[in-house]
Parts: structure tokens; C-alpha cells; sequence
């Protein structure tokens, strides 16, 4: 099993959508959320996700898809 | 010897062994090293620095390394009385802190010093990091004088000549397929999934101590006192907070009488999220997708966003964001005046400083340092097209006294 820690950003559009339940449900990914701060405009999520490293992979894809922003929870790694 | 004592959770103050980490198992927060300020107080004075030699290990009871230290020779970097540019700004106290002058030509030998001097330390037989630029040049660099192996991860579409600066040193250079984000993405899975000591991620405790000398060396410049003002660029925020957290000791410590200093952001418009957030009056930072030429800290969702934010309020500081068109201009500013070749970073800077001054933000009421922290040469191209357009002659001398008159 495969361990993924991950920050979801919404936009506001997406606010109300159950996006987390339906990423666990449709790829077999536990989400363990840690720290949050959702508001009427925005949100933010950090999480853990664990499952195979195939579904994780296909889960994020998904959620990236619907148009979360999805970040490494230590920021952008990639510095100049 | 190291005056480490733990890493604690920025966050919730859980603390940590000194082990090659960086997040909190609970709250996935940042880990920050702890120090017994208490025995460095006995073991540091200002004369006990100054007996030491010229470079940045002078301050080493504050960084966390043992005595095995790894680095390439550098020394303490100038900090230049920029007069002409203080003159066309209006300022009587500018300084220059000129971080071109490290071996690699940046600011990141600093971080990348600590870090790896802390990799060998830890046992890591190979070091990582993902750079497009300053960074990989560095770690390449480091990894070689250490013997280390050494894996770099840049975007497949990088142009070739960025990559020579880095592969000249002998490292792995890993070209991913991918855009920015998912070359993010694959290094944290990287960094959690292979023994190595990637510098910027489960090293970055140790790595982001370094930008701490910023402030140890500019404070002992100017006579052991902080400057009024710091314009320092931003891209993750590290090295802004780390400049505030090093005045912060030196005044703890007693080696400085007060930290007065206010920390002013830089940013390129083009990728300016703690600007924006700081302008919209949240501690919030939105990610932004970078569009700009200052590439070298273009990041998007800055790791220490926040705690910059904290940085400027606890400071009474601010936040620029200046164009494309200002960094190009702000370059060739200090470049005529000083003398000084800055990349696009410092164009961000020199932009920012003129801007604060402008609108009185930055006043002549004490030492202002604006941080210089990478070489031009790197990024020749952003200039390119804004230089003076040479004299052409014949190879005669009344060829040139022709062109000469037009000339002038």
C-alpha cells in the first residue's frame, strides 16, 4: 500500500461538490484529512491518501480533472 | 559540535528527533530546527566571530552542522555602500548585499552547504533536489566536492543551456516528461519512497537554516546592527523568513541591540501569490500558475507563504510586485550605477526598492539591504533585446571618428 500526502484546493465553484467521498469511493482510496479551511468562496484540504499507487494515481488524476488544484503538502518543490 | 536540540512542528509544537525530516505526522505541517540558545550564548561573541574565518561557518553554532563541513571555498559575500544607485533613488544608507559572489554564483550555496554537510552527516549516499536553475547548480556542485551521487529533476522542456550549469558536475539529470505540477508531484514520491536526502524536501529543515547567514553577515557588515529596511526576492518565502528569524537570534543572543529591521516582499507580478495575499489582507496564500521572466522564483504555492505573511506583520514590513518590464529595467539600474550583474531576481528587487521609495514606504532613517541573491550571467537572455546596440565601423580610424561624432 501506497501512501500519498496531498493539498486539494477548491475553487469556488466546486465548494459544495462531495469531491473527497467520491474519490474515495470510485478509486478504493482511504482519505484522512488532517488540516482544512473551507469557506463559501474557497478551501483548502490536506489530506493523506492510501491505496494501491495505481488507484492513488488515477484518483488524483481524477480530482485534478474536475478542476482541484492538487500540490505536494510541502509546497512547489521544483525551486529556480 | 551542533547546538540542535529537536525539530519542532511549526504548527503544534510537537517535537521531533534530528532525523532527516520535514513534515509533521499529525498536522503535515513544516518542521523547524530548535538550538540551546543558552550554550550558544556562552560559546558566541561578537569577538569570537570575529576571530573567525571569513565565511559563513563564522556563525556555525547557529546552523545545524556538526564539524565535518562541506563546502566550495566561498567567503563571506560584500555588502556594497551603493552609493550611485542611492543617489538616483534617494537614498543616503544603501547597501548591496551581492550573493552573485558565491562559487555557483548564487545564494542557494548557502542552503545547500548546511544541507549537504547535514546529508553526510545523516549517511545518505546520494543527494536530490529538483531545480530548473540556481538550485541544481549548487547540489551538483556540492555533491561532487562531497562524493556524493548526485540525482537532478528539471521539466523535460528546459532548454539545453540551462542544463549545462549543472551537468558540467557530473549528476544524474532526470528529464520529466511532465508540466511543472506533476514534476512537483513525482519528486515528493521520490523524496518518500527512496533513502536519499533530497535537500528540499526531507532535508529542508537543515537546507532553509542557511539563508540565515543573510542576516548574520549583513548585520555584522554594518558594524553589528540591523538594517532599517530589507528587500529581499521572494519565491518560496524561505529565505525571507530566515533572514527575519536570523536577526531575531543575533538580538537574543545580545550580538545586535534590537531587530528594527522591515522585511519587505519582492515578487514578479507574473507570479506574486504572497503579494496578492498580502494586498487582499489574508494570511491565505492562492496558488498562481507563474507567467513571468523572473524564473528563478517563479513558485506558484510558495511552502513558507504563510509564515512570510507573518514575517511582514511582525515586521511592520510590505509586499511589491513589479512588471516584466520594471525587472528589465531594474537590472540594467544596478548594473550602470553599481556595477553589479543581477538575474531577473534582482531586477525584481532594484524594481521594488525604486517603487517603496517612491511612495515613502522606504525612508532615509537608517541602513536599507536590498538582497542580490543570483548572477545575470545565467539569464543573459532577459536582457538580450534591451541593451545598447553596439558601434560598427571599418577598421579604419576615420571610420570610427565618423561613427564616434554620430555616436554622441
Amino acid at each position: 500500500m501506497a501512501k500519498h500526502r496531498v493539498k486539494f484546493t477548491f475553487p469556488q465553484e466546486l465548494i459544495s461538490e462531495p469531491i473527497i467521498y467520491n474519490l474515495a469511493r470510485r478509486f478504493k482510496v482511504v482519505t484522512n484529512i488532517r488540516r482544512a479551511d473551507v469557506a463559501a468562496d474557497r478551501g483548502w484540504v490536506i489530506l493523506e491518501l492510501e491505496g494501491s499507487q495505481e488507484d492513488i494515481e488515477r484518483g488524483i488524476a481524477w480530482v485534478g480533472s474536475k478542476g482541484v488544484r492538487v500540490d505536494p503538502v510541502s509546497g512547489d518543490i521544483v525551486e529556480g | 559540535m551542533s547546538y540542535v536540540t529537536a525539530l519542532r512542528c511549526r504548527r503544534c509544537d510537537r517535537k521531533y528527533p534530528v532525523k532527516a525530516l520535514s513534515i509533521c505526522e499529525f498536522c503535515f505541517a513544516a518542521l523547524e530546527v530548535e538550538y540551546d540558545y543558552g550554550a550558544i550564548g556562552k560559546a558566541m561573541t561578537r569577538k569570537s566571530i570575529e576571530a573567525s574565518p571569513w565565511n559563513m561557518w563564522r556563525y556555525k553554532p547557529l546552523l545545524p552542522v556538526g564539524d565535518n563541513l562541506i563546502d566550495l571555498g566561498g567567503c563571506v559575500t560584500p555588502l556594497v555602500k551603493a552609493n550611485n544607485l542611492g543617489r538616483q533613488l534617494g537614498l543616503d544608507e544603501l547597501y548591496i548585499k551581492n550573493d552573485c559572489l558565491n562559487p555557483t554564483n548564487s545564494f542557494k550555496d548557502r542552503v545547500v552547504a548546511v544541507s549537504m554537510t547535514r546529508a553526510l552527516e545523516f549517511g545518505f549516499d546520494v543527494v536530490a533536489c529538483a531545480s530548473t536553475g540556481n538550485l541544481a547548480n549548487s547540489v551538483s556542485a556540492h555533491a561532487a566536492k562531497a562524493g556524493l551521487k548526485a540525482f537532478v529533476f528539471i521539466p523535460a522542456d528546459l532548454e539545453q543551456g540551462k542544463v549545462v550549469g549543472t551537468a558540467i558536475y557530473g549528476p544524474t539529470v532526470v528529464m520529466v516528461k511532465g508540466n511543472y505540477d506533476e514534476v512537483n508531484r513525482l519528486c515528493s514520491e521520490v523524496a518518500e519512497n527512496n533513502n536519499w536526502g533530497f535537500v528540499n524536501i526531507n532535508l529542508r529543515p537543515y537546507y532553509s537554516e542557511g539563508s540565515k547567514t543573510l542576516a548574520y553577515e549583513v548585520a555584522e557588515q554594518l558594524g553589528w546592527r540591523a538594517p532599517a529596511y530589507a528587500v529581499v526576492p521572494v519565491a518560496s518565502g524561505s529565505m525571507f523568513t530566515k533572514i527575519w528569524k536570523g536577526l531575531g537570534e543575533l538580538e537574543r543572543l545580545g550580538l545586535i541591540e534590537a531587530r528594527t529591521t522591515r522585511m519587505f516582499v519582492s515578487q514578479a507580478a507574473g507570479c506574486s501569490p504572497v503579494v496578492e495575499a498580502h494586498n487582499a489582507g489574508t494570511f491565505q496564500i492562492r496558488p498562481v500558475k507563474p507567467n513571468t521572466i523572473a524564473k528563478s522564483i517563479a513558485i506558484g504555492n510558495p511552502a513558507d507563504g504563510y509564515y512570510a505573511l507573518n514575517t511582514i506583520k511582525e515586521s511592520n514590513g510590505g509586499a511589491v510586485a513589479v512588471s516584466d518590464e520594471e525587472i528589465v529595467e531594474g537590472i540594467k539600474l544596478l548594473a550602470e550605477t553599481e556595477g553589479v550583474f543581477a538575474e531577473t531576481s534582482g531586477g525584481v528587487v532594484i524594481a521594488s526598492l525604486k517603487r517603496l521609495v517612491a511612495s515613502g514606504a522606504i525612508k532615509e532613517d537608517g541602513p536599507t539591504v536590498a538582497y542580490i541573491t543570483g548572477s545575470g550571467l545565467k539569464t543573459q537572455e532577459a536582457v538580450l533585446n534591451a541593451l545598447r546596440p553596439a558601434v560598427v565601423v571599418e577598421p579604419s580610424f576615420s571610420s570610427f571618428e565618423k561613427a564616434l561624432g554620430q555616436y554622441q
